[in-house]
């Protein structure tokens, strides 16, 4: 017993702080205070759990946990590496945030339910910080289907016929694909003996034939690609924007559609390779539907009056630059990969922190409804503006440097192609964007018709103001000093060249 | 001294309870069952017992009446009996405590012929795992058999008519197998397990051997509701009370199983060129039918008990996929998948037992959210093992299915990784709709009070049932090391 | 194929009792008569098996100096008789849990005609 108390068990405890919280919160359902007090501190103590073991990683360490054998030759392990690390400050860091938003959005609208909220949010942080520390393909398909069955209730908060249906539909998908990842977890762990992530992949030359190797890489990416997004297997994330804000916000900010991205940088960094993907066209094939993906959906973003669907198609063809990063498989684009996880995440957080202080407070959800709006609600107006320009790609905001990591990576495979694409979608980010911030702030408000609110005379309140604030500072912070708070730029660095420069064969640096 | 007489006693710990009954009805009105689970206790520690001993000093025998086999009967006890013994005497002993604490069946007169049914046919049930003599297990067969037309036809007229119809077609089944037996006796003269293997082994299967054998497993898996000699499964389960359900579900078509494994690996040669047809092929793919028929008919059920007793045909399924794919990893899959469905489906019955009890109803149309507000825990307890049902990790059903599409893949069938894979997503579908049911939507009274989630006798049963789901998936490495290896056969 | 016939007449017989015991069973409407055919279907099978004890020219396995010259032989086998007492056993309480059946169903619906039960009672 004394054991399970070294700091040999610390991934243990990051991933269980809030796996632990969730009887707590439900024993705690009358007593709203102390509910959400049990959320804050399991959220602070997970962050704190995750930095200590960033000191850690920094120094050079990697601890590996194993748990218990659950299959024949597999363990359950968590294994604290530089990706691992990367993803679990995103999402635990940004929990604290989310915590404190969601107090001022659930009381702010009234929502029922709310015990059963907080309780689910608990638990899929905790299977997300499990993905993140998850050491090999089983354990992480383990917390990649909990991470599925806590979510659900948070996609059908609301009950309504639409939550519902967006319920089945985000089941239907997300259930698919884990039988999918399963197959191919099956099928590469017979065969290769091993499921264990490695930097620059572990499936050695010749153990498959070269459509069995695209066989098995479909099947891992339709499991991973249905969180992250990647057309066609989509349609669930507008879908569920049925669910109250804070939902979006973290679910399809942080940690369900960046598990996707994550799983999707593992399987193309940690099994397969950059060599392996590179000599069987793999590579190819996942860039073009992540090319596909960006710009349908920066088109598709366009048109959408709803602002939350907006923003679903929004993160829909950002995700695509991280997986096209990792297609591009150079150690520039994998930079640029890893730093866009944590810049999105960012940006994208903030804008819907914005559309959920819009909600509550002046109770609108279309684009159409927004203008002028900027003028009684200018921090919240303001910070759209950051998450905007950010996610456009303009300096000084976190999402240029991942942008440009990026962009750098395309022209380092020599693939001009995917450059255009990367611009074209920065081009049609701010035509989507733009106009919003614009009109808010510079057009008069449409006259208020019969049954619609005014405009509201003041700003949201601070519950929802100052998290967003502070996700749109820390935006431009990161902009600035890639490595300040925490040092994003230099892990994503040391991952991409883990990735890159290791594992069957070296890369070649172009074409 | 005990342990050289094991195989017997726990047969006789069940008869002498069953004849005792009439006494402990004298006593008191609750005594019959407490009597039973008296002797379900003890035919537990008997067992687990049993295991200990065959696992740490190997597989014996005890020949009944001390006369020696081929002549006498003998019962044996090895890793494969003594893992389905356990299965049987704990899950049925789980079941019968949640029996006396909760769901109780008649009370009154009626409870002494109710429980001294349940005795014989627990009894019967021990003495097909521990028999090594067939005609032996005809009889214990039909003794089980028997005494389960009893527990499933009492309460109402449906329930009657089912299991009529189940008599008959269990009693053809039984009859076909002792047909087959005929055919076996007169060409080999002898009726002990080991001795018949020997024999067989030395002479091939001629033709008659091979008439027996597929009279024999004809009867058998209709014990065993395999596809398509499964219809009588269906009314049977949704008719019966609640409580025989549960009773039977989980282990009735088991001991079936044990007969299929015992005869198709230990007693008929199993090597490719006995057979003149691809037998292990055709019950592999009566398998793979079995598991996509049972979920696709489940899905349109609105009645809980019949869409659960259809799940059932499909688990059977998974089963008999195992055992036909003839990998060691096939096997394994199936003999873990008999301890986890036994679980899970007791848990599943239990709780529609307690919505039978609570006059909640188990039409699913009526399932509310009040339901859940009523029965907090059970609901609870339903959710996990329908999880465990649809294969989610890490709990146990997850791990079955696991060693299933390993064996698969072991033998080159890829069309059973997708049976096995889309069978998942069809038991999300029926599962999934009850949890929306219960879990969504506003109960009557408007915003649902807050539960009070209480642990009292009543659910012990189910909730010692849903944690054994999670411990026997997190644990499943050691079940199979320690408990299934042995009993691999070599192929 | 005639000669097929005549050696195994026995078997012959007792198949075709099995043919209607089981065509008593499956398409007889009536419940009892099901019952029967369920009996006469079991009896088919005790048939069998007393078929397969018999040998030529032997006699009941009851000593008999006469017959013991042939050894073994000269007595029919008994251990199929053994074994078929046992059946008889299982087949009268197989008949009559059956009946038992039979009486609630009757008690509950007032009948027991297998097509009058589907249609009208149970739908």
């Amino acid at each position: 017993m004394n054991a399970f108390f070294q700091a040999s068990f610390l991934p243990l405890h990051a991933v269980l702080v809030s796996f632990l919280a969730v009887p707590a919160i439900l024993l705690a359902s009358r007593r709203p205070n102390l509910r959400e007090g049990i959320s804050l501190f399991a959220a602070l103590a997970k962050f704190a759990l995750v930095l200590a073991l960033l000191g850690s990683v920094l120094d050079g360490n990697r601890p590996v946990l194993e748990l218990l054998e659950i299959a024949p030759g597999i363990s359950l392990s968590l294994a604290v590496d530089p990706l691992g690390i990367f993803f679990a400050l995103v999402a635990s860091g940004l929990w604290i945030l989310t915590t404190v938003y969601s107090i001022g959005y659930m009381r702010g609208n009234r929502e029922g339910r709310q015990t059963r909220y907080y309780a689910s949010f608990a638990l899929s942080l905790s299977a997300t910080i499990g993905i993140a520390f998850s050491a090999n393909l089983l354990t992480f398909l383990l917390f990649y289907e909990l991470l599925t069955l806590a979510t659900y209730p948070l996609v059908v908060h609301k009950e309504s016929p639409a939550a519902i249906r967006a319920g089945r539909m985000y089941l239907a998908y997300a259930l698919t694909a884990g039988l999918l990842f399963l197959a191919g977890t099956i099928w590469l762990q017979t065969r290769a003996g091993t499921g264990t992530f490695t930097a620059g992949g572990f499936i050695p030359e010749g153990l498959f034939s070269s459509w069995e190797l695209t066989t098995l890489f479909l099947l891992f990416m339709v499991g991973v690609g249905v969180k992250a997004g990647i057309m066609p297997l989509h349609s669930w994330l507008p879908a569920a924007m049925v669910a109250p804000t804070p939902v979006s916000a973290l679910l399809h900010a942080v940690a369900v559609v960046k598990s996707g991205a994550f799983g999707v940088l593992r399987v193309t960094g940690f099994v397969f390779g950059p060599e392996t993907m590179r000599e069987h066209g793999l590579d190819l094939l996942l860039a073009s539907f992540a090319g596909a993906t960006i710009l349908l959906a920066s088109i598709i973003a366009l048109k959408q009056d709803d602002l939350k669907k907006r923003l679903a198609f929004s993160t829909v063809g950002h995700l695509s630059y991280i997986v096209m990063g990792a297609a591009l498989a150079s150690t520039a684009a994998f930079t640029g990969s890893i730093l866009h996880l944590s810049a999105h995440a960012l940006m994208k957080i903030t804008l819907f922190f914005c559309a959920g202080a819009i909600y509550v407070h002046a109770h609108k959800t279309r684009v159409s409804e927004l203008d002028g709006l900027g003028r009684s609600m200018p921090w919240t107006f303001g910070a759209f503006a950051i998450g905007s320009l950010g996610l456009a790609g303009i300096p000084p905001v976190n999402g240029f440097i991942s942008k440009w990591w990026l962009a750098s990576g395309s022209l380092e495979s020599g693939e001009a192609v995917v450059l255009g694409i990367f611009l074209l979608s920065g081009l049609l980010n701010a035509g989507y964007f733009f106009p919003i911030v614009i009109r808010g702030f510079f057009h008069a408000p449409a006259q208020a018709e019969e049954g619609t609110h005014a405009h509201p005379s003041s700003e949201a309140s601070p519950w929802m103001v100052v998290p967003l604030c502070l996700t749109a500072a820390l935006a431009v912070v990161f902009g600035i000093m890639p490595d300040f708070p925490l040092p994003f730029f230099d892990l994503a660095r040391q991952i991409a060249e883990s990735v890159t420069l290791s594992g069957p064969g070296l890369l070649l640096p172009s074409g | 001294m005990i342990g050289e007489h094991l195989p017997i006693i726990v047969i006789l710990t069940y008869c002498l309870a069953a004849l005792l009954m009439p006494v402990a009805g004298l006593l008191h009105r609750k005594a019959p069952s407490i009597l039973a689970l008296i002797a379900g206790g003890g035919a537990l520690v008997f067992s687990l017992m049993t295991l200990w001993k065959t696992l740490t000093e190997g597989a014996f025998s005890y020949s009944v009446g001390a006369w020696p086999p081929p002549v006498g009967i003998e019962l044996i006890a090895d890793p494969l009996s003594a893992f389905f013994l356990v299965v049987i005497t704990l899950i049925s002993t789980l079941v019968l405590f949640h029996a006396h604490f909760s769901d109780g069946a008649e009370s009154g007169q009626q409870s002494i012929s109710y429980y001294a049914c349940v005795m014989l046919m627990l009894g019967g049930f021990s003495g097909i795992i521990g028999t090594a003599d067939l005609f032996n297990l005809f009889v214990f067969l039909e003794l089980s058999a028997l005494a389960g037309y009893g527990l499933l036809g009492t309460g109402s007229g449906r329930a009657a008519h089912s299991a009529f119809r189940y008599l008959i077609l269990g009693t053809v089944g039984a009859s076909f197998y002792l047909f087959g037996l005929g055919f076996l006796y007169a060409e080999t003269g002898s009726l002990n397990m080991g001795d018949l293997a020997l024999i067989l082994d030395a002479t091939g299967m001629q033709t008659t051997a091979r008439i027996a054998f597929v009279f024999i497993i004809i009867g058998i898996s209709l014990k065993m509701a395999l596809l398509p000699l499964h219809q009588w499964l269906p009314d049977v389960y949704t008719d019966a009370p609640a409580m025989s359900t549960a009773l039977v579900a989980p282990i009735g078509t088991k001991v079936a199983v044990y007969a299929l494994i015992r005869l198709m690996y230990d007693v008929f040669p199993s090597g490719p060129g006995d057979w003149a047809f691809p037998v292990h092929s055709i019950l592999a793919f009566a398998g793979a039918a079995g598991i996509i028929w049972g979920s696709v008919m489940a899905i349109p059920q609105t009645n809980l008990k019949r869409m659960l007793a259809y799940s059932s045909v499909a688990q059977i399924g998974y089963i008999a996929l195992g055992i036909g794919l003839a990998t060691p990893f096939g096997y394994i899959g199936a003999v873990l998948h008999v301890f986890n469905h036994a679980i899970m489906k007791a848990c599943l019955f239990l709780f529609s037992a307690r919505l039978e009890k609570t006059g909640l109803g188990i039409r699913i149309d009526k399932l509310t959210p009040a339901t859940r507000l009523r029965l907090p825990v059970s609901t609870a307890c339903f959710v996990l093992a329908a999880i465990s049902m649809i294969g989610l990790p890490p709990t146990a059903g997850f791990f079955s299915k696991w060693y299933l599409i390993l064996g698969s893949y072991e033998s080159g069938n890829w069309f059973y990784v997708v049976i096995i894979l889309a069978s998942s997503l069809l038991n999300a579908v029926y599962f999934f709709r009850i949890i929306e049911r219960v879990y969504l939507g506003d109960t009557d009274e408007g915003s649902p009070k807050p539960v009070r989630v209480r642990l009292t006798r009543r659910n012990l049963a189910l909730v010692t049932l849903a944690l054994s789901i999670l411990v026997a998936g997190l644990f499943n490495v050691w079940i199979v090391k320690s408990l299934i290896e042995p009993m691999v056969p070599a192929f | 194929m005639i000669e097929l016939i005549e050696s195994y007449y026995a078997y012959w017989m007792c198949f075709l009792l099995l043919t209607v015991g089981l065509y008593g069973m499956l398409f007889k409407e009536n419940l009892l008569k099901k019952v029967i055919g369920l009996s006469i279907f079991q009896a088919s099978i005790i048939l069998f098996f007393i078929i397969v004890a018999f040998k030529d020219g032997s006699t009941v396995p009851i000593y008999d100096a006469s017959f013991s010259e042939r050894g073994p032989l000269g007595y029919i086998n008994p251990l199929p008789h053994a074994l078929m007492l046992t059946a008889i056993v299982v087949g009268v309480a197989t008949v009559g849990v059956a009946l038992a059946l039979l009486l609630r169903i009757h008690k509950a619906f007032g009948t027991i005609d297998e097509s009058t039960l589907w249609k009208d009672l149970r739908k």
